[in-house]
């Protein structure tokens, strides 16, 4: 009894089954185009940014068109905080790896060898930091986004009371 | 020329948003309207007549580019707009959640 | 070296939010441990004498003479700032260790504070405008974040009053900033000194964008309304940190490095920035008089005495500009600069003072204390210096500082001038007579028998503070003045030297 109760509210919640079905099947590929912009952010036009909110996006079609519930999006908001904390911490030992490993010694020295121009592997630090940086901007913006969405939440709880 | 006074015009809808509504979110899209207007400026301002695409890839070593350094900025200032907007709407939540409305005029507890 | 600044700060805030689940304590420990290394680090350049340091990130050098690295620079004139917010961050931080217990998720309080102090330092060490720009809104937002930290319903009004006026501001800044790249092809702040076009209309529209932009950060006269919700509606140690060092760091400091270095010096100009430290100076003490509110009535003070020190830089900056005697100048100018140190003692202090009297009593309403000092003698005692300082009672600093500015005024023959800031000293002493007289000396109200004094913390950076607020009257010596204040003077006096210092043309 109590199962089926539960079955239920996880079905009605969202949006009809059409368009879940389609941002199931969107989803990955939006996420995949996303690490695409990321990956390439030193050859054409994008790079992190433009990245990780389109990752980002992916993530937020899912949870509008599935419901949600509270519980389960505070734990994905401290897991999405914990990311973006540890993804720009990085970010800033790769700055300083650059004073420290280079002769010269400046903040955010290129140390990795450039490669040739045009290539994937290329660019030294540049596209580390890109990728760094998509998965930042990701966490970020799904956790605001989740932020919003809890605080709505929180105000219908405290109406139901 | 008529690209800079539709950039004015722009922020002065903005402003009068910002100014005149007493809707909370009005306000915020007011400003988010301004912001818009301030990029659009700083895009112009890096125009070439003719330029192309500030990328150098193979085949377009010496072509005549737009200045990047505009876009550069205009990509640093939407970040910087997507957090201090967030910020703002997070505080219409809940502020909206303790006086029940967005009106500002309902929100008096600072006075003096 | 010079990049510690922006790394430590970041990386405490970072480190606290990584482990803020397991160690929520940790953020309290780092970020005192980072305030105290920077203080020692800002000490040690200080006495190390008044060269300029010039850092270019990323290590790209200068091509045919025109530089595409991002500077950072310090020089005499930033190294007064880093000293004032490494000295009063770390106090307040300190204040803090006791004061957050009241909030639930204390580690965010501590994350958004380095966060604030990373913009701030970035905000004042920064060679290129727009990397001042992006700093300074890294301290805004944090600073919007923390004034709303106890979301309560004043404070989240305040803060919307607060992110809509700072949003404008910003944006207004922005389009400067784009107008001066039109103009000039540059964003490097000694660049664009060397490459500004001679031409009057364009660097007066420019001068009164970035006018209107950092005066609104800084809460000058006209734009000065957001200012006391903000600033009395944060936690005590927030609104210590952003009057006593956030306006000046983000606001007046931009104001004087770009009008003295950047731009040519202006008559129009100058006059236009002593008319609005002297406005913000008289309207900001008017309005302070009639207020019950005891942080609300410190956060007009802090308009006014903004004024002050606006009125002093830009008496020098007439001076200059009309070619009279440098040595006037000078002396005005460091009177200025000497009221910027005090100011963020004596008002961090005073705030801090109000931190503690809310932490005990609950209350803001300076009718409802009374007879606090015998319950709270640290407390009282501290917020005594602190009020004869503001209103320049000798021998604390407040007295010092305002006299240099009077006498300027007066040997260069400003005598209304003079005669205003003696009246609004006059003025502020009978405003704090007042606080001194309801909230700590007569009869104790009955619901405030049982209190007891603050904790240990908290206590101690009071006193800290208070001991401060005489010891830097010492900066009138010749010798002390000579290692503090001088070399900042020098750099503001000698305008055009900034650029071929940092560029080196």
């Amino acid at each position: 009894m109590k199962k089926n109760e539960n079955y239920n509210q996880e079905t009605t919640k969202g949006m009809t089954i059409v368009v879940k079905k389609i941002c199931q099947f969107m989803a990955p590929v939006i996420f995949l185009f996303g690490i695409y912009i990321t990956f390439h952010g030193h050859l054409t036009p994008g790079g992190g940014f433009t990245g990780g909110v389109i990752m980002a996006s992916a993530f937020i079609l899912q949870i509008l068109s599935n419901g949600s519930i509270l519980e389960r999006l505070r734990s994905e908001k401290w897991r999405l905080e914990l990311t973006e904390s540890i993804a720009i911490f990085c970010f800033l030992t790769l700055a300083v790896l650059g004073l420290v490993l280079t002769a010269y010694s400046v903040f955010f020295a290129n140390f990795l060898d450039r490669g040739t121009f045009g290539q994937l592997v290329s660019g030294g630090i540049i596209p580390i930091g890109n990728i760094i940086i998509g998965v930042e901007v990701c966490a970020a913006i799904s956790s605001i986004f989740i932020a919003l969405l809890i605080f709505k939440d929180e105000e219908d709880e405290e109406e139901s009371r | 020329m008529i690209l800079f006074i539709l950039c004015f015009i722009l922020f002065m809808i903005g402003l009068y948003g910002v100014l005149i509504q007493r809707n909370l979110i009005k306000i915020i899209i007011g400003i988010a309207i301004m912001e818009y207007s301030v990029l659009f400026f700083l895009i112009l301002i890096g125009y070439v007549e003719g330029g192309t695409v500030p990328i150098i890839s193979e085949g377009f070593e010496q072509a005549l580019f737009v200045d990047p350094l505009p876009q550069a900025m205009v990509l640093t200032a939407i970040v910087i707009g997507l957090a201090t907007k967030a910020l703002m709407l997070s505080v219409a939540i809940r502020l909206y959640k303790k006086y029940g409305s967005f009106d500002i005029r309902e929100m008096k507890s600072l006075k003096g | 070296m010079i990049v510690l600044y922006i790394i430590v700060p970041l990386s405490a805030a970072f480190l606290t939010v990584i482990f803020g689940k397991w160690l929520p304590t940790l953020g309290k420990y780092l970020l005192n441990a980072a305030l105290l290394f920077l203080t020692g680090l800002t000490l040690y350049l200080i006495i190390a004498g008044p060269e300029a340091l010039i850092y270019r990130v990323g290590g790209f050098a200068d091509v045919a003479d025109v530089p595409i690295a991002i500077f950072l620079v310090i020089d005499g004139f930033t190294k007064i700032l880093l000293l004032i917010v490494s000295l009063v961050g770390l106090l307040v931080a300190f204040y803090s260790v006791s004061y957050t217990k009241q909030y639930t998720g204390e580690e965010k309080f501590y994350a958004l504070f380095s966060l604030m102090l990373a913009g701030m330092y970035g905000v004042i060490i920064a060679g290129d405008i727009f990397n001042l720009y992006v700093f300074l809104e890294i301290a805004s937002i944090a600073s919007y974040a923390l004034v709303s930290f106890g979301i309560e319903k004043h404070q989240l009004e305040a803060t919307f009053k607060y992110q809509v006026l700072g949003g404008v501001s910003s944006l207004i800044i922005l389009t400067g900033i784009g107008f001066l790249y039109w103009g000039t092809g540059t964003l490097n702040l000694a660049d664009i000194a060397t490459q500004l076009p001679d031409h009057n209309i364009y660097n007066l529209f420019v001068s009164v964008l970035l006018i209107g932009g950092f005066g609104l950060k800084a809460a000058m006269f006209p734009f000065h309304s957001w200012l006391p919700d903000a600033h009395s509606s944060a936690p005590s140690p927030i609104s210590a940190m952003l009057s006593g060092v956030l306006i000046k760091a983000v606001g007046i400091y931009v104001i004087i490095r770009l009008f003295f270095n950047v731009f040519a010096l202006n008559y129009q100009i100058a006059v236009a920035i002593t008319v609005l430290g002297t406005m913000s100076m008289i309207i900001g003490v008017l309005l302070a008089v009639g207020q019950w509110d005891f942080k609300r009535l410190l956060a007009y003070h802090s308009i006014s005495q903004m004024g002050y020190v606006v009125l002093g830089v830009g008496i020098g900056m007439l001076l200059l500009t009309t070619g009279k005697d440098e040595k006037i100048a000078a002396l005005a100018i460091s009177g200025g600069l000497f009221h910027l140190i005090n100011h963020s003692l004596f008002k961090g202090l005073l705030f801090l003072n109000a931190g503690s009297v809310e932490y005990r009593t609950g209350t803001r309403d300076l009718r409802k204390m009374g007879g606090l000092a015998k319950k709270m003698p640290v407390t009282a005692g501290s917020s005594f210096v602190a009020s004869m300082s503001i209103s320049g009672i000798p021998p604390f600093n407040g007295f010092f500082s305002k006299v240099i500015i009077i006498i300027a005024a007066v040997q260069a023959g400003f005598y209304w001038l003079a005669l205003f800031a003696v009246l609004v000293s006059v003025i502020t002493l009978a405003s704090f007579t007042k606080v001194l007289k309801y909230g700590f000396s007569g009869k104790i109200h009955s619901q405030h028998e049982k209190i007891k004094e603050v904790p240990f913390s908290m206590s101690f950076s009071m006193t800290l503070l208070a001991v401060l607020c005489l010891v830097t009257s010492l900066l009138i010596l010749p010798g002390v003045r000579q290692v503090f204040l001088t070399p900042a003077v020098d750099v503001l006096i000698e305008t055009v030297q900034y650029s071929g210092t940092v560029v080196g043309l």
